[in-house]
């Protein structure tokens, strides 16, 4: 299997704070990779590098086959980013917004106006499409960030805390959404959380990463299999976490 | 780039601020055109024809000020207005990161805004100069010359190119602080500071330089230079010598800001004979570059610190 990112001792340090230390990791062509950690593990930093948004300090990484510092353009044609705390032009409907952005991939007018209208639909926003964004509910819009992800036709598709805030019916559309949309449409995710309980749920793999660091990565039951005894032989990535955490 | 730069002056024209903008300058322009050329009519009939008159709109003063000295004050205003929060707000929003996350080049978005504001802006004042003169055409009943178009349409392009100095100025800071708030009121700051401050305190800071003295020549000479100097800092006074030559081809002086009424004008302090347009444009020549490169230079570094920002915590 090929892999559709690769980073070598990656390393990004800011004003002599290391925020991503000596980073080796790889997601696989369409799989669904957990990307894990506590707030202000270098989950962030990372993705900044593997967009070419930021330089690494040192070592590499390469998005889809290309360099993100020599080819920027290459890699954001291809990898849909959902940031964390998604914003929107609030005064512009749904449908203008991701027309906006269709331009931005150079996808001809005649041909965003389908795209568009097939991505609402996938996340069942396609009522809603000429309401203003400014009335959508946090729901709505973490929802047409997927839907603009999808705009580009991407390989991979990143998700930077795309749970976060919402209530838990909106939790589970939105993790099966992003299980339909790897399994169905074979697109890779890398899916940054650090709720746990629900990225069990859909990632095939995960990596834990602490301070920069990663202390741990593979399929959950092959954590759970490096010496760590779950509780009453139920595998949760929770207790697998915690471990690590509390050997510190 | 291209389709920022559409979305962008989509978004300037539906503003409810560049409405309320456009019907402020609006009326002031039109009020102040009426009054002069009711001014105009009432002076200068009986007279032969003068020369120039049809330029006269906008250089004489009506009840206040005439409408070069008004667009000197208030266009900073314009440009201020429409860039304070061109990054910042996006930033705030979220929005920037996505557009970052898009195929397109970091410049494209700072060069995108700063073009479509300049063409915000210029579309404004070719539609006011227009308005105005065909007012002028109907109110005064005089026709302009060939040379008076060639010289309304130097000017307008050295209001595009004043008022982008400060739409450059306002979009630095809004590259630089986070907050609207902040960027809004540090280019309302200084916009003061150059129009008023530096606008009437030029012959203050000469005279404690340079103290006059009324009998040494040579010292008069030197507090004259320094106050010239002074006073070029200021975009606010190169702009404004530099339309009043172009616009009065007879005036002796680029010194402005002498409210002069339209007899005055004709026999005071003047030409002979009015100067010719190129002439006219050596004189401000230097004047207009040193304004375009100050908006290059500040263009220039909102665009250098905006490449270099790092994205984190957007």
């Amino acid at each position: 299997m090929t892999a559709v990112i690769e980073t070598a001792e990656l390393t990004k340090v800011y004003g002599g704070q290391t925020a991503v230390d000596h980073l080796t990791f790889e997601v696989r062509q369409g799989e669904i990779f957990g990307f894990l950690g506590p707030n202000g593990a270098g989950k962030t930093t990372t993705i900044l590098m593997l967009l070419g948004l930021t330089e690494p300090t040192s070592g590499s990484a390469r998005t889809l086959g290309f360099d993100p510092m020599r080819q920027p353009l290459k890699v954001k044609e291809q990898v849909g980013c959902m940031p964390e705390n998604v914003g929107f032009y609030d005064d512009l409907t749904a449908h203008e917004n991701l027309m906006y952005v269709a331009r931005l991939n150079s996808v001809p007018d005649s041909q965003a106006k389908t795209r568009i209208d097939a991505a609402l639909k996938k996340v069942k926003l396609a009522g809603e499409a000429n309401k203003r964004v400014g009335a959508y509910s946090r729901g709505m819009r973490q929802r047409l960030a997927i839907a603009e992800v999808l705009i580009k036709n991407p390989k991979l598709i990143i998700l930077d805390e795309p749970t976060l805030g919402l209530d838990p019916e909106g939790i589970n559309s939105m993790l099966e959404l992003i299980k339909v949309l790897s399994r169905e449409e074979g697109i890779s995710v890398l899916l940054c959380s650090h709720l746990l309980h629900q990225t069990q749920q859909v990632c095939d793999r995960v990596g834990i990463l602490n301070e920069g660091k990663l202390v741990a990565k593979g399929t959950i039951k092959e954590l759970a299999g490096e010496g760590i005894r779950a509780k009453e032989g139920k595998l949760s990535l929770e207790d697998i976490y915690m471990r690590y955490f509390q050997e510190e | 780039m291209f389709t920022i730069f559409r979305k962008e002056i989509a978004d300037h024209f539906n503003s409810t601020r560049f409405l309320i903008l456009f019907c402020l300058v609006l009326c002031v322009a039109l009020l102040t055109t009426y009054m002069v050329s009711m001014n105009l009519r009432s002076q200068l009939s009986g007279g032969a024809k003068a020369e120039y008159i049809f330029l006269m709109l906008f250089t004489t003063s009506g009840e206040f000020f005439s409408l070069t000295q008004f667009i000197a004050f208030f266009g900073p205003l314009i440009g201020v207005i429409m860039g304070f929060d061109a990054i910042n707000r996006e930033r705030n929003t979220g929005t920037l990161s996505k557009l970052l996350s898009q195929p397109v080049y970091r410049d494209a978005i700072v060069n995108a805004k700063f073009l479509a504001g300049l063409a915000t802006i210029s579309i404004m004042f070719v539609s006011l100069v227009l308005l105005l003169s065909g007012l002028g055409m109907v109110a005064i009943g005089v026709v302009p010359s060939g040379e008076e178009v060639a010289r309304l349409i130097v000017y307008m392009l050295i209001s595009v190119i004043y008022v982008g100095f400060w739409l450059g100025m306002a979009i630095l800071f809004s590259v630089i602080f986070r907050s609207v708030g902040t960027a809004a009121l540090a280019s309302v700051a200084l916009w003061i500071f150059v129009s008023f401050f530096i606008g009437f305190g030029y012959r203050f800071i000469a005279d404690v330089i340079v103290p006059p003295d009324q009998d040494n020549p040579e010292v008069m000479v030197k507090n004259a230079r320094i106050r010239e100097g002074i006073s070029r800092v200021s975009p606010v006074n190169l702009y404004s010598d530099a339309t009043s030559t172009i616009l009065d081809p007879y005036r002796r002086t680029t010194k402005s800001f002498v409210l002069l009424g339209p007899m005055d004008a004709i026999f005071m302090s003047r030409f002979q004979n009015a100067l010719p347009l190129t002439q006219s444009l050596l004189v401000v020549a230097p004047y207009l570059i040193t304004i375009l490169a100050m908006t290059v230079v500040c263009f220039g570094i909102s665009y250098l610190i905006f490449m270099k920002q790092e994205i984190r915590s957007i």
